[in-house]
């Protein structure tokens, strides 16, 4: 699609709608947001940018397969499933750690690497589906 | 044990990188692994001649209603096994690396017969009935890899599904057998069901448990009706028959019943079903290997027999039944072993198998010869060989029969009379008489493939001779374990003049007979008819029922699945309605008393605004991108009811949604021809009561759910338990990442495979596209 009003947007606004996934994500636990939600914005970014400048153009940007992406999210669920297991507690065990840095309290657990797990297979999904699509027309006649 | 079998597992997975550093020295390093198993297994048997049992345990998966443990238990009988699989197991490493030496799949042969190996050794030494059943499975999906290693043949390929569907369905029936012992019984554990033999029997459900533990069994040893998969099988490299189909997997059906007698057996039904099926086999099959003139199908219809005779022993379930059936096992599988690897090795350097084009390479393969002769002779039944004993002990057990001794008797005989012929056709015929010109220069085949053989044969005459060294330790323990309780007997090659040894002379004149008109009698009419109907219908009938079933597939995928789209969607909502209407209604009636009085004036103008512009639009809309846009309208909308409510997660969640699904349905859309008004004023009424009819259903469905009380039990629990056990505040994704994360995943995984689903489907369809317009 050849817009400049849409091209000129789309730049603007993509960093922005990245971080307000990652913005989104992290603030999950306590307040709307989270790995799905995060996901589907993260996705919504990258779908406005395949729009604006074609397929081509927003591989580069992503710079890695939406398929690998998918794995990489697996992996992560199934890591965040492993780690209570090390400690002799049933899979997907949720375990904590409660870090003090500065006057801020950091809370690292295997329930957030599960949300990356998450966000990334989401985002994996609708980029891979919207790149097959976009590519080439589904029917030539 | 389970370190053993974990060990096997993990060396078959490395094997491609020991074979990338070793080279062609790998199978003799991996051959170590079998080694230490047997060594491992041996350990045990002073133990086990003592009359002791060894039981180990692993927890695997606990449930309230069962368990699944990785449970093992070794007693004669699994002791038995697991020494003739790993000790020939051993050999057929190191003959798998002489005979496939330079294929480029030696890698692959490794991985897979090692994985086979370990899955084995997992059934006859597994204690659980659930983890006998996937050990089981195990050697089904492996020995499909093994059977179809030429890949690129098709009959090999053939071959190997054929198997796997025979032995696979045959494994569904045993699991089911398997399940309802399990209830029958309350006991999961093999050992503990040993002791349970009367409450099975008597259970309502012996005979449904009994028919599908014998399906599974059947199928897996290749019992008549189902002995065609066998030969089929041969097909695949020699080193896979030898181990396969003469020394393990096949007799997995035969360990399985052997381990269940105590259990299913001493009844009328089984005796007649596993004597008489047994009985069946072995009579068809020894005839049958008469008809072949290649070395492997010969070999293998004999093995049939074997297995047939096993069965019957099983069937007659009495002591000397026991004693002949732990002596006829370990026989037939030293020379069974042996024959099949001297066959490969004939194969392999002289080019042929089929014995026509076969002779005089005795002074060529000296080694080989001897080890062939040695083994056949046991096959014939022959003294001072270990098979003479083991057939003398069929024949005694035969003539002992509670039901028709003079039928099992006379048709054990006939049929050893075939045998007698097809052994003296393996061996006489490939190495004596005049030489013949072969298709490769034959000459001595190299160590690795003849110490096994080698070694069988002679370990044949050594059990033969002395038998002492064998019947306490081992062939006692061994029917014991058959037999459910302590036997005591001991072997020897001579009892004196009776009937068995008369009966094995008569057996031994006639096969030399036999022989001797072999020749015209396999070219005879009613050998070919013979041929024809046991051999060529059930694979027919095979072939029949999977092309039937074919047939089925894509007749009910062109109805249901004709391509148009709104076809399918009628089917869909058409079932839905009517499946669900009819429970519904005739289950709960119509409920009707909503309490509309909290519904704000805004909610209804909003709900109401929402529907009838949507359904004016759908309705009279031109274009397929207006109808998408209005549907996603009512996710926005719906989203802003959400927000009303409190629910801030599950509106961010459906405004998303709706976005990228109004874009994706939208991408889709843009690729699809202009809608055409094409439906009649019929079929424009037909949708629309269907329509009204779904709709009418799904508001009738809600009025009933909303009718029945709230219980905020569960919200509650999750309310509170929130942030302390879970350090969050957002209940939603609390359940989402932590409570229930087990079902979060799985629909995450759902998600990704859909993804590369859909990703691969279009790249496809693409790719086909591409290359048919190039060919056009």
């Amino acid at each position: 699609m050849k817009s400049l009003i849409l091209n000129t947007a789309t730049r603007l606004m993509i960093g922005v709608l990245v971080l307000f996934s990652l913005f989104l994500f992290f603030r999950g636990h306590d307040e709307p947001g989270g790995g799905f939600i995060g996901g589907l914005v993260g996705a919504g970014a990258f779908t406005l940018y395949a729009i604006a400048f074609g397929t081509e153009a927003t591989r580069k940007v992503l710079k890695i397969h939406p398929i690998t992406l998918i794995a990489y999210g697996l992996v992560a669920l199934v890591i965040s499933g492993l780690i209570p297991m090390f400690v002799g507690e049933p899979f997907l065990t949720g375990k904590w750690l409660f870090l003090e840095i500065g006057n801020t309290e950091w809370k690292l657990s295997s329930p957030l690497i599960f949300d990356i797990g998450v966000y990334l297979c989401v985002v994996g999904f609708i980029v891979a589906v919207i790149f097959a699509l976009e590519e080439e027309p589904l029917i030539n006649t | 044990m389970l370190i053993v079998i974990g060990l096997i597992f993990l060396v078959a997975l490395l094997s491609p990188g020991i074979h990338r550093i070793l080279q062609e020295k790998t199978g003799w390093f991996l051959a170590l692994l079998p080694l230490g198993s047997f060594i491992y297994l041996l350990s045990w048997l002073p133990e086990i001649a003592a009359g002791g049992t060894v039981a180990q345990s692993t927890t695997w998966v606990s449930m309230e209603f069962f368990e699944v443990n990785l449970a093992f238990y070794l007693d004669g009988l699994s002791l038995m096994f697991g020494l003739i699989i790993t000790g020939i197991g051993t050999f057929i490493v190191l003959y798998g690396s002489g005979y496939l030496g330079g294929d480029a799949y030696l890698p692959r042969f490794y991985i897979a017969i090692l994985l086979f190996m370990g899955s084995m050794l997992g059934v006859v030494l597994a204690d659980n009935l659930i983890s006998i059943f996937v050990f089981w499975e195990l050697t089904s999906f492996t020995s499909y890899l093994l059977i179809g290693f030429s890949h690129e043949q098709e009959n090999s390929r053939k071959a190997a599904l054929q198997a796997l569907l025979v032995t696979g369905i045959g494994g569904l029936a045993l699991l089911g057998g398997m399940v309802l012992m399990g209830y029958a019984s309350g006991h999961w554990e093999v050992s503990a069901l040993l002791n349970e033999g009367d409450i099975i029997r008597e259970h309502p459900h012996y005979l449904a448990i009994l028919l599908l533990v014998l399906a599974g069994a059947f199928t897996k040893s290749a019992q008549f009706p189902f002995h065609f998969w066998l030969p089929g099988a041969m097909a695949a490299p020699t080193p896979v028959s030898a181990y396969l189909h003469s020394a393990t997997m096949v007799k997995a059906g035969v360990y399985l019943l052997a381990r269940m007698h105590p259990v299913l057996g001493f009844t009328e039904t089984w005796m007649i079903l596993v004597g008489g099926f047994g009985l069946a086999t072995l009579l068809i099959s020894a005839w049958l290997s008469l008809s072949f003139t290649d070395l492997k199908q010969i070999l293998a219809y004999s093995t049939v027999m074997a297995l047939g005779t096993m069965m019957m022993l099983i069937g007659l379930g009495t002591e000397i039944a026991m004693q002949g059936l732990a002596v006829y096992i370990l026989s037939h599988a030293m020379y069974k072993g042996a024959l099949f690897m001297v066959a490969g090795a004939i194969d392999h350097e002289a080019g042929t198998r089929d014995v026509r084009r076969l002779g005089g390479l005795r002074g060529l393969m000296p080694i080989s010869a001897v080890a062939a002769g040695l083994a056949a002779l046991s096959m014939a039944g022959i003294p001072p060989l270990f098979g003479f004993i083991a057939k003398e002990l069929v024949y005694e057990a035969a003539l002992e029969s509670a039901l028709a001794p003079i039928l099992f008797i006379s048709l054990a005989v006939l049929a050893n009379m075939a045998i007698v012929a097809a052994s003296a056709i393996v061996v006489l015929r490939p190495f004596f008489g005049k030489a013949v010109e072969t298709p490769k220069k034959a000459h001595e085949a190299p160590l690795s493939m003849w110490a096994g053989p080698l070694t069988l044969a002679v370990l044949s005459v050594l059990f033969g001779v002395l038998p002492f060294l064998v019947d306490k330790s081992l062939m006692l323990p061994a029917a014991s374990g058959v037999w459910g309780e302590p036997l005591d007997f001991y072997l020897s090659l001579w009892h004196g003049i009776n009937l068995p040894l008369i009966l094995s002379i008569a057996t031994l004149a006639g096969g030399l007979l036999i022989y001797k008109v072999w020749d015209p009698l396999r070219e005879s009419a009613p050998m070919k008819t013979y041929q024809a109907g046991f051999a060529h219908v059930p694979v027919k009938a095979y072939e029949g029922l999977v092309n039937g079933m074919l047939g089925l597939a894509g007749w009910q995928t062109r109805v249901l699945q004709n391509g148009l789209i709104s076809n399918y969607l009628l089917t869909i909502i058409i079932t839905a309605v009517v499946a669900i209407g009819y429970t519904f209604l005739s289950r709960s009636g119509i409920i009707f008393n909503p309490d509309f009085s909290d519904v704000h004036v805004y909610e209804w103008t909003l709900s109401l605004a929402v529907l009838v512009s949507l359904g004016i639009m759908l309705t009279f809309g031109k274009s397929r991108l207006t109808m998408i846009v209005a549907a996603g309208i009512v996710g926005f909308s719906l989203a802003l009811i959400y927000l009303i409510h409190g629910a801030a997660d599950l509106a961010m969640t459906q405004v998303l949604v709706e976005t990228l699904t109004v874009i994706l349905v939208v991408l889709v859309l843009i690729h699809v021809p202009k809608l055409r008004e094409i439906r009649s004023t019929a079929s424009r009424f037909r949708d629309g009561i269907i329509a009204a009819s779904a709709g009418v259903l799904m508001t009738l469905l809600i009025f009933a759910a909303t009718a029945a009380p709230f219980d905020d039990f569960i919200s509650k629990f999750y309310a509170d338990a929130s942030y302390p056990l879970a350090h969050g505040r957002n209940i939603v994704n609390v359940i989402l990442v932590d409570f229930r994360a087990l079902d979060t995943m799985g629909e995450v995984v759902v998600v990704a495979i859909a993804g590369i689903a859909v990703y691969a489907l279009v790249k496809m369809t693409r790719a086909g596209t591409s290359t048919a317009n190039k060919e056009s």
